[in-house]
């Protein structure tokens, strides 16, 4: 893959958005149980009041908290409020909020800064708690000594019906210090968070006094987090979209950029560089495997990037609620990862097997399917049963085995998962219990331990995927950084004007690329403009190579080629082309109609010219027995004509482009002798002087050219006259009786 | 069901390529598991099922303990969160109380227990889905391999007719995609209606049990996401359909650029290949992205679907936990059951798409279950005893179909130990003549008699245990090459392998391969020629000494030089045995006692070569055509 990475680099800037997309989608995803947390904790614990800064306090209540203020913090708490008389003048502006502002002074709490709340937040904390807890023993005497113990004092032992407060603001301020310490060690004891829960239950108590609405600072507490949940997931949500919308437009983009180059990296191939990798495996690089390299940069930008961004910030946001509780969810991760590891080592090599095991069934189907005949005709059905049910038995075992896997892993996976939740519940539990903890902190731990472990699974599926995926990458970049060997000229020479057509082999060789053997060896030979050369000889003796030579689709090892005296290396490939009708083996055509194939060869041949070549090329009758003529739909690798056909039109081909030169690549092998031989006289005709190359097996396709060239394990072992060759060369005199009776060798 | 759901959807994801390792890179892949793709439907989707339900029969009993398991691991599973919720409260009122300074604080004992009891629920639900799970995936794998079994037993009695019409791949896809498709959707189908159906019901019930204002709420989301998952399957399908279609076109342009590369090569079609790939190219990625974009889109839409209402209903919880109408740990469970509530309802509205799925892969696998077969064989056949080789053809018309004959009156009389040579253009008759001997295709008229007796009147078998066959498309398998040699009578000994291979003159190539008689020949047999698997095939009708004998095409591809050595090994094979002979080369079938010239589907000419070409016939023209040269006018 990261032989590719090149491509995402115009995508830079939609990858770095949509990572900072990812953030914001994350993030909102675990504000989420945050936010329900607060509606648990302080919504419905707390009855919507948030914490001990309240926002207005009657002037007696006022006094008696500040007798608890220490020293150094009394500025600060007198700076954050003000005092509003009834006789105010903005007082009617507060009166529906606290209607006790008729009768009784109030402080009112200013604006202040994140640390000032902080800091006063605790200070009137301690103070709520201490004047609640005293509040208490006046109320009920009873309890006095088991509160009193936290003060230091005895409470009771003030007088009946002094006011308790009164009493405490006449002792002198460094005994009250005095009390204040003893305060802050059971304070200490306590911790804020339990401080706080405290206070918060004084400061509902003072709402009251003040005749506030509580029931609607509850509900306006619940539906204030809840639009702002609300704010949040939409903001989650487009998030998520417009990261998909990113991902999308950079994995098909990138997809697109690659295929392109693929595409024509191919298209400038040779023969040399395209046998290395063989035509099946181009295509499948092509195609198959770039749509697996989109689909993974997809998925990589959309769950490779959040798996640890989730990760790392559910981790951060748990450790946040309970920094000693972290531990459970690394154990259920551990246990699960183990679980997955031990998944994979089992199940991976199986999913191997089991590829092989269906290429197995599908191998012996194909050859009961191709081969039926045969076996019909050895009577096997039997036994090709019994074949085919050994595959499929193997098949059907290791199936069901990684089956079973799968549906052993599922549940045990859930139960994990739940586990988890039960283990946080009861440690949570604990944790409440000594106050270290909140309910609702503790359910949204559980939310964030699930996040967490899903980032895990995440993250862990995706080792096991992207190095599947790796191999498509890998197999693109082979291609793309394939040199193509055979390339045109820095300063290319050109043709002559009048362009004869004379073509010179000088001692030319050629290898294959790490070949050990030269397939073919020191060729000499010149054919002339005018004149037929032919080329014969057995299955493998190199004659297509020779001749697959001069277009240069392979480029030779050794000697030189050379077309008019000049090297057909020294001239541009499309130049050289240009002077070559070529007519392939198998007669290859391209969909679209007859008439499109034709003209690929002159997209401006006339209509005359098509039908000439057709004739010459003995296509007519077959074409003209269409409907359509010359409008025929030919099929993607012309399927829906006969190879005879095929070759005709190929042939065809060649003649609309008139080139001086034709090569011929054994053409006529699927013509009968008949057509043949009406085709080559009428060819004849027509190519007068022009080269004319003809590759082929058969002897009697032979007997009249100008000049045969015989070939035997790439060497020429005879050459000349078929009159001469029958006198001299042997391997021409086998081949010859071989195909023909005495009489016609005559 | 766990805690959250909500994230669940996310790892099944990637989780899928491991759920259906059958099959192959395919573009749906990675689209997540809510992509509603495939749009296939079964012609006859009712006919199909019962069918089916039909071939499940025999599992009547395992489905009914899947269905029990099933519903009884749901039901526990459902019940889980508000049991779990119970413990919560607890927890919560122990804290009131403890703040508040009233009460004994939580009562641990308590909400331990509940935490055992609700162990005990998921640990038997995880039993229970593990147990429903493995008898489940073992009716599948064996439904699957039933399946095939009955195609691979089918595709034997099915006559040749059939494959004329039907490609190679057609059927494989029908053994492997098809079956596989059965499986997968049968078993995804199954379980998953039996769980949704019953989750939707349990969770309605469990949250209806907690407050039926919040139920009310958590239902509006119901047609919410319901509506936005047909709307994006909508949209999205077009696009997908759309890339799919243009992907197609790259693909065709791509083979067919590739396929004919040395002709595009050849007439300078490399500009405007790439122009025209590009052109494509562009198109794909227009549909592509949107497609890619759309069906992306489902999940998270989904999850902010399920963020509102898991926001509505802790606003609503909220408020009615202040009211004491609930319980915190109500609030807990119900968030809980509404995120395991949108997953199976979205698993039902796809499970209609499944069963389609699986109605049309069934269909096409029952459909080649039922295809017409090879007409039965006759009750009280003759058994050959004393094969002599008389082989009489008496008017025999035949057509592959019905209306167009390719036999049309075709008599001969062949006499026992004949070599007999069927010469003809392309398209005369020859290899149907020889099919029709073998009885791979019946007459439609007339008869062809064996030894007296009509061909359809012995049983196949013993028809076709007469006759030696070498074809001219070499047919050899998986095997070794001593296996392969063998194939026709499997008591012959090494020893007489090697001498019919000596014979073929194939003996000495054998010899250079690298493990000689014990190589195993590939699909492809990659190193072996088609000149060199002709001779294997034809040393293999050498090891079976059939009672006849016939060549189509046998040597076409062996060069002529090689095939003038075998010709004493072929003589020797043909002595004394009736012989057919199909040659384009005529120089192989000059010597033969008998020629039969074809054209048309009929006998147009007959007798021995030098007479035939005295005539100056049909035969003579075709015979001196592959020596006429050109410029002889």
């Amino acid at each position: 893959m990261r032989r590719l990475l090149k491509y995402l680099k115009p995508y830079t800037l939609l990858i770095i958005l949509s990572v900072t997309l990812l953030f914001v989608q994350a993030n909102a995803d675990l504000a989420l149980p945050d936010y329900l947390s607060r509606i648990v904790n302080n919504g419905i614990q707390q009855n919507g009041v948030e914490n001990s800064l309240a926002v207005a306090v009657r002037q007696s209540e006022y006094d008696k908290l500040i007798l608890f203020v220490p020293q150094e913090d009394l500025e600060l708490v007198q700076g954050s409020y003000r005092l509003i008389t009834p006789e105010d003048q903005e007082a009617l502006n507060y009166l529906d909020e606290f209607p006790i502002l008729k009768e009784e002074a109030i402080y009112l709490l200013q604006d202040l800064d994140q640390a000032q709340q902080d800091q006063l937040n605790l200070v009137l904390g301690k103070a709520f708690v201490t004047v609640s807890g005293i509040q208490q023993i006046v109320d009920d005497p009873s309890r006095a000594a088991m509160l009193g113990q936290g003060f230091g004092f005895d409470l009771s032992r003030i007088p009946a019906g002094m006011d308790i407060f009164q009493a405490l603001g006449a002792l002198p301020a460094d005994t009250r210090a005095a009390i204040s310490a003893r305060m802050e060690e059971t304070f200490a004891s306590l911790g804020e968070n339990m401080i706080n829960q405290m206070a918060v239950g004084a400061v509902k108590t003072e709402y009251e006094a003040l005749g506030m609405d509580a029931g609607k600072i509850q509900r306006d507490y619940i539906l204030r987090i809840g639009g702002t949940m609300l704010l949040i997931s939409l903001l989650g949500g487009a998030a998520t979209i417009a990261t998909g919308y990113l991902a999308s437009r950079t994995a098909a983009g990138a997809a697109r950029d690659i295929r392109a180059d693929v595409f024509k990296k191919v298209e400038s191939f040779s023969s040399a560089e395209f046998n290395k990798f063989s035509t099946a495996s181009l295509i499948t690089r092509s195609t198959n495997d770039v749509t697996q390299v989109q689909t993974v940069i997809f998925m990589f930008m959309r769950m490779v990037l959040f798996a640890p961004i989730i990760g790392v910030g559910g981790v951060i946001r748990a450790i946040d609620k309970s920094a000693s509780m972290w531990w459970l969810i690394a154990l259920a991760v551990l246990i699960l990862l183990g679980l997955i590891i031990i998944v994979f080592f089992v199940a991976v090599p199986k999913f191997k097997l089991m590829q092989q095991l269906i290429d197995r069934l599908n191998l012996v189907t194909r050859e009961n399917l191709s081969g039926m005949m045969v076996i019909r005709a050895f009577n096997k059905q039997d036994e090709e049963l019994v074949r085919f049910d050994q595959a499929n038995r193997d098949l059907t075992e290791t199936g069901l085995f990684v089956a079973r896997v799968m549906v052993t892993m599922m549940p045990l996976m859930m139960l994990i998962m739940n586990g988890l939740s039960l283990a946080i519940i009861w440690v949570g539990a604990h944790q409440v219990a000594e106050s270290t903890m909140q309910v609702g902190d503790m359910m949204a731990f559980m939310q964030y331990a699930m996040q967490i472990v899903f980032a895990f699974l995440m993250m862990s599926m995706m080792f096991i995927f992207l190095p599947r995926a790796a191999v498509s990458g890998d197999r693109i970049a082979d291609v793309l950084e394939t040199e193509v060997e055979i390339r045109d000229p820095q300063d290319p020479k050109s043709f002559p004007a009048t362009f004869r057509g004379q073509i010179e082999f000088n001692d030319v060789s050629f290898r294959y690329p790490d070949a050990e053997d030269d397939v073919i060896q020191n060729v000499s030979f010149t054919a002339q403009p005018g004149q037929t050369t032919a080329f014969i000889g057995s299955t493998g003796c190199g004659k297509s190579t020779v001749i697959n030579l001069i277009p240069r689709f392979y480029d030779i090892s050794e000697g030189s080629i050379t077309l008019d005296g000049i090297d057909i290396r020294d001239v541009k490939q499309s130049d050289l082309r240009d002077k070559i009708g070529y007519v392939p083996q198998k007669g290859t055509l391209f969909s679209g109609t007859i008439q499109s194939n034709l003209l690929y060869a002159d997209p401006d041949a006339a209509p005359e010219v098509l039908q000439e070549a057709a004739e010459i090329a003995q296509a007519v009758e077959f074409i003209s027995a269409r409907e359509e003529g010359f409008e025929a739909d030919i099929s993607q690798g012309g399927t829906n004509v006969s190879g005879g056909q095929k070759q005709r039109l190929a042939i065809a081909r060649a003649i609309v482009k008139k080139p001086p030169i034709y090569i011929f690549d054994d053409s006529f092998s699927a013509l009968d002798f008949k057509t043949d031989s009406a085709l080559r006289r009428e060819l004849k005709k027509k190519t007068g002087d022009s080269t004319v190359l003809i590759v082929t097996q058969r002897v009697a396709t032979v007997k009249n050219a100008d000049q045969i060239i015989v070939l035997d394990q790439g060497r020429v072992v005879g050459q000349g006259t078929h009159q001469e060759l029958m006198k001299t060369c042997q391997t021409y005199q086998e081949i010859a009786s071989s195909q023909l009776s005495k009489e016609e060798l005559a | 069901m766990s805690e959250d759901k909500r994230t669940a959807p996310q790892t099944r994801g990637p989780m899928g390529p491991m759920r259906g390792p059958m099959r192959g890179p395919s573009p749906g892949q990675g689209h997540g598991p809510m992509s509603m793709m495939k749009g296939e439907k079964a012609r006859d989707f009712r006919g199909t099922m019962a069918k089916l339900l039909d071939y499940l029969g025999a599992y009547r009993l395992g489905i009914l303990l899947v269905m029990v398991f099933a519903i009884a691991s749901t039901v526990f599973t459902i019940i889980g969160p508000k049991i779990l919720g119970q413990a919560t409260t607890k927890l919560f009122e122990g804290v009131l109380a403890l703040i508040s300074g009233t009460g004994s604080g939580i009562d641990f004992s308590y909400i331990g227990r509940i935490i055992l009891i609700t162990i005990g629920l998921y640990l038997t639900s995880a039993i229970f889905s593990f147990i429903q799970g493995w008898i489940m995936s073992g009716i599948s794998i064996d439904i699957t391999y039933r399946f095939r079994k009955d195609i691979s037993q089918k595709i034997n009695r099915m006559p040749f007719k059939y494959f004329d019409n039907t490609s190679q791949g057609e059927v494989l896809s029908r053994i492997t995609n098809d079956v596989d498709t059965v499986n997968q959707t049968l078993n995804q189908s199954l379980s998953q209606i039996i769980t949704s159906v019953v989750s939707v019901v349990g969770v309605l019930v469990m949250m209806l049990t907690i407050s039926w204002k919040m139920t009310l709420v958590a239902l509006t989301i119901i047609p919410l996401s319901m509506g936005i998952v047909i709307l994006i399957v909508r949209q999205s399908q077009k696009y997908f359909a759309q890339q799919q279609e243009y992907l197609g076109h790259i693909n065709g342009h791509v083979e067919e650029m590739f396929g004919g590369h040395l002709v595009m090569k050849a007439f300078n079609g490399e500009a405007e290949s790439v122009a025209k790939f590009n052109g494509l190219n562009d198109t794909l990625y227009s549909s592509a992205w949107k497609s890619q974009f759309l069906s992306g889109l489902m999940m998270p839409v989904m999850r902010f679907v399920g963020n509102l209402g898991y926001v509505g209903i802790s606003i609503l919880g909220g408020y009615l936990a202040i009211q004491k109408v609930i319980t915190v740990g109500d609030i807990q469970a119900f968030i809980q059951y509404v995120n395991s509530f949108t997953q199976p309802i979205t698993q039902i509205a796809n499970i209609s798409n499944i069963l389609q799925q699986t109605a049309a892969a069934a269909e096409r696998v029952f459909e080649f279950l039922e295809e017409e077969e090879e007409i039965p064989e006759v009750e009280e056949p003759v058994i050959p005893d004393e094969i002599k080789g008389h082989v009489e053809f008496k008017n025999v018309r035949f057509g592959y179909d019905a209306e167009q004959m390719v036999i049309k009156d075709f008599s001969a009389d062949v006499l026992p130990g004949q070599k007999i040579a069927l010469v003809g253009p392309t398209g005369a008759g020859k290899t149907t003549m020889v099919k029709l001997l073998m009885r791979f295709y019946d007459v439609n008229e007339g008869a062809i008699l064996v030894d007296g007796k009509n061909i359809k009147d012995y049983r196949r078998e013993d028809l076709r245990c007469m006759f030696g066959m070498v074809l001219q498309d070499t047919w050899l398998y998986n095997d070794t090459i001593m296996e392969n040699i063998r194939y026709g009578r499997p008591g012959a000994s090494d020893d007489e392998v090697i001498q019919a291979a000596k014979a073929a003159h194939v003996d000495h190539f054998v010899r250079t391969l690298p493990e000689s008689y014990g190589m195993v020949l590939n699909e492809e047999a990659s190193n072996i020629s088609q000149g060199q698997k002709q001779l294997m095939t034809i040393a293999r009708a050498i090891v079976l000494d059939p009672n006849m004998l016939i060549l189509d095409e046998a040597t076409s591809s062996v060069d002529t030089r090689t095939e003038l050595l075998i010709q004493n090994a072929m003589d020797n094979l043909m002595q004394n045995r009736t012989s057919f002979i199909i040659a384009h080369r005529l120089s192989t079938i000059r010597n033969a006692d008998w020629i039969l010239v074809m054209n048309e589907g009929d006998i147009v000419e007959q007798g021995k070569h030098d007479d035939l070409l005295k005539k100056g016939g049909f035969y003579a023209d075709l015979y001196n055509s592959q020596f006429d040269v050109v410029g002889a006018e």
